[in-house]
C-alpha cells in the first residue's frame, strides 16, 4: 500500500494488457453552456466489470448515454476496437443498455420484451424462442414469460430488463443504476447474480451507480467522477486505501482529515505538525519538503480507542500516533460503534470500533477520557 | 359504525348517480322510441296508435295491447331499399371520413405530443378554439367559402390552379370537408392524450435493441397509441353515422344519409313509427363497433 503512486494498470482483469475494447478519449459534452462531461478519457478492457461512481449530477448518465449513442459528444472520440463509433446510431452499436427505469415495453409480454431485439436481428422464430427460454432461466423468471410488465414486481421487472439487454449478447452491457429501486437484500442478491452472469458469459459490463458499496462489491475497477471529470480510476482496494486526492478520500468511505505542515523526517517517516490534532507521524510522501502544507487522512476503522495509550515498542520505534481526548458522541451501528473524540488539540476525530463480542466490555461513555491511536502506515498523505 | 354509515350513504349515491342519469335520459326516452316503433301511424295527435294502454286494465287488456304490437315498420325498413341504402351510405361516409381524420389527426397529435412541454397547452387550446363558435355558424361559413365565387375558388383561380370556378357545394367533397373539419378535434384529442403519455425512454430502448427510428415508430409508438386510435375512431365514427346537418347543408340531395332519411320520415312524412324504427336499428348498428372495441380492449388487457 503506497500512497504516492496509484497504478491503474495493476488490476485483476481477465484480458491482459493488450489493446482496450473501448477507448474513450477527450470526450466532452456541454448542455447549454454547462459542461456535463469534461475532456474525459478512459480505457475499458474486454471482460472487465467497470463501475462509474460519483455524486448526483456529475455526468455519469451522460457518459453512458454517449457510449450507447443517445447523446452526441461535442468533441472527442469513442473507439471500439480501434474504430471511431461517435457517429454510429444507437441501433448500430453492439452495446445494450439496461435503463435506470427499465424502459420495458408495456404492450408486450415478458417474452415479447426479451425477444424484441432478437427479432430485429432476423433470427428464426424457433431460435428466438430458445434464447428467450434460456434468458428467462438465467434470471430465474421461468413461468412468468406470458405476463405483462405491469403484472410484475419491481425486482422482477428489473430482471426482465436485465434479460432483455443480455439476450443480444452485447459486446458491452451498460447498466445505469440498475439496482437503485431495489431493497438492500434484493440488491445484494442481484449484485451476486450480475457478477456470476458476467463471469459465466465473459462479457464486459459498465455500471453506473452512486452507491459505493455496490461499486466495491461488483467492480474490477472503479472510476470516480466529479464535475464531468474522472478523479481517479483504480481497483476498489486501491481506491479506498490509496485515494489520489482529498476529495476522493472523502467521497469513498469515511475519513478524518487533518491539515498541517511537514516539520521533520526520520527513518522514512515524516512529522506533520497539524493545525488542530498535534503532531502526527506519517509515511514519507514523494517529493516532500519541509514546510509544505499537507493533508493527513486516516480512516475511522484504522483508529483504536483505549483508556490509556499502547506501551511503546521494544524495537524503539515510538512511531505510534497517540491522540488524547474526551468522548463527545457515541454512535452505535450494530456491527461497529463510532466514537467521536474531541481531541485536546481541538479537532474532532471519528474512530470506528468493531463490536467483536456481545459484551460491551470495551465501550466508552460520553465524557470519558480516551486515547485514540494508530500507526503511521495507516495514514494517507494527500495533497490539498 | 356511525361514521361508516355516514360515509357509505353519499358514496352509494355517487355510484348510482350515473346509472340514474342513464335511466332517466337514455333508457326511458329510448323505451318511448321503441314503443312508437312498434306502433302504426294514425291521423291523430301524436300521430300514432297508442299501443300499450294499460289503463284498460287486467291481464286481458295487457294481452290485447300486446296483440296490437307489430313489426311492420321494421319489415318496411328491410323491404324498401331507400333505408338500406341510407344505412350503407351513412356507414361508408363515416368510415371514409374517419379514415381521413385518422390520417390527418395522427401526425398532428404526434407533433403536439413532441412539442416542448410549455407549448403543448397552447397547441391544445388551438385545437379546441373552433368550439368557441357555434357549430352551425361554422358550417354556414363553409358554405360561404365553398360557393361559386367563394374564397376557395377565388384562391385557386388567383394561384392559376383552375381556370374557372369549380362546383364544390352540393358535392360529397364539400360534405367530407365539413365533416373532417368539424370532427377532427375529437380525433386529435384522444390521440394526443395517448401519444403524450409515451415515454421517450421506450423509443431509446427500441433503438438500443436494434430499431431504426421508423421501426421504433411502428413497433412501439403505434401499438402503444392504439387505445387512443380506438377512442378517436369511435368518437368520430358513431356521431358521423347519425350526422344530419353537414350532409344536409353541404352534400347533394340525391343520396341521403340515415339521419336525413329519419328527418324526412319524421317531419315530412309525419311517420313517427317508421322514424322510430329507423332510430332503433341505427342504435343496434352502432352497438357493433362499440362491442368490437370493447373486445379488443379486453384482449389487450389479458395475456394475449
Ligand atoms: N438533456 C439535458 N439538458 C440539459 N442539461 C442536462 C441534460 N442531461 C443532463 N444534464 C445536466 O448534466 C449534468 C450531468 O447529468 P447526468 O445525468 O449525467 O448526471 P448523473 O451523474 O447521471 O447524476 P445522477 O447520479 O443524479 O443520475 C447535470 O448537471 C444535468 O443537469
Ligand atoms: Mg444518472
Amino acid at each position: 500500500m503506497d500512497a504516492e503512486s496509484p497504478k491503474p494498470e495493476a488490476m485483476p482483469v481477465a484480458a491482459t494488457a493488450d489493446a482496450p475494447l473501448l477507448r474513450i478519449s477527450s470526450l466532452t459534452k456541454r448542455f447549454a453552456g454547462y459542461v456535463a462531461v469534461d475532456n474525459l478519457s478512459l480505457d475499458i478492457h474486454a471482460g472487465e466489470f467497470f463501475a462509474l461512481l460519483g455524486p448526483s449530477g456529475c455526468g455519469k448518465t451522460t457518459l453512458l448515454r454517449m457510449i450507447a449513442g443517445f447523446e452526441t459528444p461535442d468533441s472527442g472520440e469513442i473507439l471500439l476496437n480501434g474504430d471511431n463509433i461517435v457517429n454510429a446510431l444507437p441501433h448500430q452499436r453492439p452495446f445494450n443498455m439496461m435503463f435506470q427505469n427499465y424502459a420495458l415495453f408495456p404492450h408486450l409480454t415478458v417474452e415479447g420484451n426479451i425477444a424484441f431485439g432478437l427479432k430485429r436481428l432476423g433470427m428464426h422464430a424457433s431460435d428466438v424462442k430458445d434464447v428467450v427460454a434460456q434468458m428467462l432461466a438465467l434470471v430465474q423468471l421461468e413461468g412468468l414469460g406470458k405476463r405483462r410488465p405491469d403484472q410484475l414486481s419491481g425486482g422482477q421487472r428489473q430482471r426482465v430488463a436485465l434479460a432483455r439487454s443480455l439476450a443480444l449478447r452485447p459486446k458491452i452491457l451498460l447498466l445505469d443504476e440498475p439496482m437503485a429501486a431495489l431493497d438492500k437484500k434484493l440488491r445484494e442478491s442481484t449484485q451476486r447474480e450480475l457478477l456470476e452472469l458476467q463471469r459465466k458469459l465473459n462479457m464486459t459490463f459498465i455500471i453506473v451507480t452512486h452507491d459505493q458499496d455496490e461499486a466495491m462489491t461488483v467492480a474490477d475497477r472503479i472510476g470516480v467522477m466529479d464535475h464531468g471529470r474522472l478523479e481517479q480510476v483504480a481497483p476498489p482496494r486501491q481506491l479506498y486505501e490509496a485515494p489520489r486526492s482529498r476529495w476522493v478520500a472523502e467521497f469513498v468511505g469515511d475519513v478524518n482529515v487533518f491539515e498541517g505542515k511537514m516539520t521533520g523526517e526520520e527513518q522514512g517517516r515524516v512529522m506533520v505538525e497539524t493545525r488542530d490534532a498535534g503532531t502526527i507521524i506519517v509515511p514519507k510522501p514523494q517529493g516532500a519538503d519541509d514546510g509544505k502544507t499537507l493533508c493527513v487522512a486516516i480512516r475511522p476503522e484504522k483508529i483504536k480507542v483505549s483508556q490509556r495509550g499502547p506501551v511503546n515498542d521494544l524495537g524503539g520505534s515510538a512511531a505510534i500516533n497517540r491522540l488524547a481526548g474526551v468522548v463527545a458522541d457515541v454512535g452505535y451501528l450494530g456491527n461497529a460503534t463510532v466514537y467521536s473524540v474531541k481531541l485536546d488539540a481541538g479537532a474532532m476525530l471519528r474512530a470506528s470500533v468493531s463490536n467483536t463480542t456481545r459484551l460491551d466490555a470495551d465501550s466508552y461513555q460520553i465524557g470519558q477520557r480516551v486515547v485514540a491511536w494508530f500507526v503511521p502506515a495507516d495514514c494517507m498523505v494527500l495533497e490539498q | 359504525m356511525m361514521a361508516r354509515r355516514l360515509f357509505a350513504r353519499p358514496a352509494r349515491i355517487a355510484a348510482i348517480a350515473p346509472y340514474l342519469w342513464m335511466a332517466l335520459f337514455f333508457l326511458l326516452p329510448f323505451a318511448f322510441v321503441v314503443k312508437i316503433s312498434l306502433s302504426q301511424t294514425a291521423i291523430a295527435q301524436p300521430p300514432y296508435v297508442p299501443v300499450i294502454a294499460i289503463a284498460e286494465g287486467g291481464w286481458a287488456g295487457f294481452k290485447a295491447a300486446l296483440a296490437q304490437l307489430s313489426l311492420d315498420n321494421f319489415r318496411l325498413l328491410i323491404s324498401d331499399n331507400i333505408y338500406v341504402l341510407s344505412y350503407l351510405r351513412s356507414l361508408t361516409v363515416a368510415a371514409i371520413a374517419t379514415a381521413i381524420m385518422l390520417l390527418i389527426g395522427y401526425p398532428i397529435a404526434y407533433g403536439m405530443a413532441r412539442l416542448p412541454a410549455r407549448w403543448q397547452p397552447v397547441a391544445m387550446v388551438l385545437v379546441i378554439v373552433p368550439f368557441w363558435t357555434s357549430f352551425l355558424i361554422r358550417i354556414y361559413a363553409w358554405i360561404n367559402i365553398l360557393q361559386h365565387d367563394g374564397l376557395l375558388n377565388k384562391t385557386l383561380m388567383a394561384l392559376r390552379i383552375v381556370r374557372e370556378p369549380v362546383t364544390w357545394l352540393s358535392t360529397d367533397t364539400a360534405m367530407y370537408i365539413g365533416i373532417v373539419y368539424s370532427y377532427l378535434p375529437f380525433m386529435i384529442l384522444p390521440l394526443y392524450a395517448s401519444l403524450a403519455k409515451l415515454d421517450i425512454g421506450l423509443l431509446e430502448a427500441a433503438a438500443d435493441l436494434g430499431c431504426s427510428r421508423l421501426k421504433a415508430f411502428w413497433l412501439v409508438t403505434v401499438p402503444i397509441s392504439l387505445p387512443g386510435v380506438g377512442a378517436g375512431v369511435l368518437l368520430c365514427f358513431i356521431p358521423i353515422v347519425g350526422e344530419f346537418v353537414i350532409p344536409d347543408l353541404l352534400a347533394g340531395s340525391d343520396r341521403l344519409m340515415i339521419g336525413q332519411t329519419l328527418w324526412l320520415e319524421f317531419f315530412t312524412n309525419k311517420d313517427w313509427p317508421v322514424a322510430s324504427a329507423t332510430a332503433v336499428v341505427l342504435l343496434a348498428v352502432l352497438l357493433i363497433p362499440l362491442l368490437v372495441y370493447q373486445r379488443l380492449q379486453q384482449r389487450q388487457l389479458g395475456t394475449d
